[in-house]
């Protein structure tokens, strides 16, 4: 490393042609979650309280479950894309990638648990 | 990990404290960061009394009478002394910005300098630019053209001269980039808002023909996107500019690209 031309150490490995479509999606799916949280926020809050019965038939209706589902899927989505940047942020070295794959696969898995459950009420 | 804390070799201890000026009513403490690669020793806080009735209204008139009368080794950069130059830029009352044109009136109490924040120090108040300089080369911070030559002047109009007001000001004194925590994390990959802000100085020129290639040198998740749209690089320029904004402006016309 000593021996690099500044501008060498400047340059690395250029440019990687890529990150816009990670920056356009998380853009959409905040825009997203700026609707779908009111409305989940209300259609959950309208059931808090409410005995188990009555909230697996208003979960059973059409309208609260896909805003709900809607809301675990985006939401996990939009922590996936978010967690990788604060992971690109601040873990440097070699439990960058580990750390990457297994929030990936955290997110997937918590987005696909919650669709299960929502889907087990719902049908 | 990212790095919180300071390596033992630069942790800050107290420095000497030099005497107050003799006869002097009107004194003003300053805390001073040192550091001399020679001696071995960590960096420390020096404190000078410096009588304000026979010095000049800016921070870099204190240093320079700091110099001249009380301790000749204090180091640092200084040219211009109006905000042209760019080489007085240090970390002021918690604040990155010129010596030259920071009044000490804006200041409550105690002055602290500092040299600007997580570079490698070359001695006291001088941080190593070189770096950020080499960052500034990169993004291609001339003009580039494909077209033959004209044969008198590349004609600009006025609308689009009047696009690059707010832009071609600065004056690559790093205040912004090493106010940046993104940065500080990442500078050897991210650009940081100075280089960025250059860059897009280029890609907005009506008369540049290089925009395509400037904009795929820049789509990286590295180079632009490290940038969370902090803001400290805006509200720390001393020149008033928006680096945020020209990294923004950078970001739409990805999408622009792409959508």
């Amino acid at each position: 490393m000593a021996y690099l031309t500044d501008r060498k150490r400047a340059e690395g490995m250029g440019s990687a042609k890529s990150g816009t479509l990670h920056h356009w999606h998380m853009t959409i799916s905040s825009a997203a979650l700026a609707v779908l949280i009111p409305l989940f926020i209300f259609t959950f809050g309208s059931i808090l309280g409410a005995s188990h019965a009555e909230v697996l038939a208003y979960f059973s209706r059409p309208f609260p479950a896909i805003v709900a589902a809607l809301t675990i899927v985006v939401s996990f989505l939009h922590f996936k894309d978010g967690v990788q940047v604060l992971i690109e942020d601040y873990v440097h070295g070699a439990a960058r990638k580990p750390l990457l794959v297994a929030m990936i696969c955290l997110s997937y898995a918590a987005a696909g648990t919650g669709l299960f459950a929502i889907a087990r009420i719902a049908l | 990990m990212v790095q919180l804390t300071l390596p033992k070799n630069s942790r800050i201890q107290t420095g000497k404290t030099w005497p107050k000026p003799e006869g002097a009513t009107n004194i003003r403490k300053f805390s001073i960061y040192r550091w001399n690669p020679d001696d071995g020793k960590n960096p420390q806080v020096d404190t000078y009394f410096v009588d304000m009735d026979t010095c000049g209204p800016m921070v870099l008139d204190a240093l320079i009478k700091i110099k001249n009368e009380i301790d000749p080794t204090l180091t640092f950069r200084r040219s211009c002394r109006e905000g042209i130059c760019g080489s007085c830029a240090m970390n002021i009352d918690g604040i990155n910005t010129l010596a030259c044109i920071y009044g000490m009136d804006e200041i409550k109490g105690d002055v602290k300098i500092y040299p600007l924040p997580h570079m490698p120090v070359v001695k006291d108040l001088i941080p190593d630019l070189t770096h950020f300089y080499a960052q500034h080369a990169s993004i291609m911070p001339w003009l580039e053209t494909k077209t033959n030559r004209p044969r008198k002047e590349w004609r600009q109009s006025i609308e689009d001269r009047e696009k690059l007001d707010g832009l071609y000001e600065c004056v690559m004194c790093a205040s912004c980039s090493t106010s940046c925590p993104s940065y500080w994390w990442n500078g050897d990959k991210y650009l940081g808002p100075a280089a960025l802000l250059h860059a897009y100085r280029w890609i907005i020129d009506s008369r540049d023909e290089a925009t395509g290639e400037r904009l795929d040198d820049l789509e990286d998740p590295f180079k632009l996107y490290r940038c969370h749209t902090i803001m400290n690089c805006t509200k720390t320029c001393p020149k008033g500019l928006n680096p945020a904004k020209a990294i923004a402006e950078i970001k739409k016309m990805m999408v622009e690209r792409v959508v």
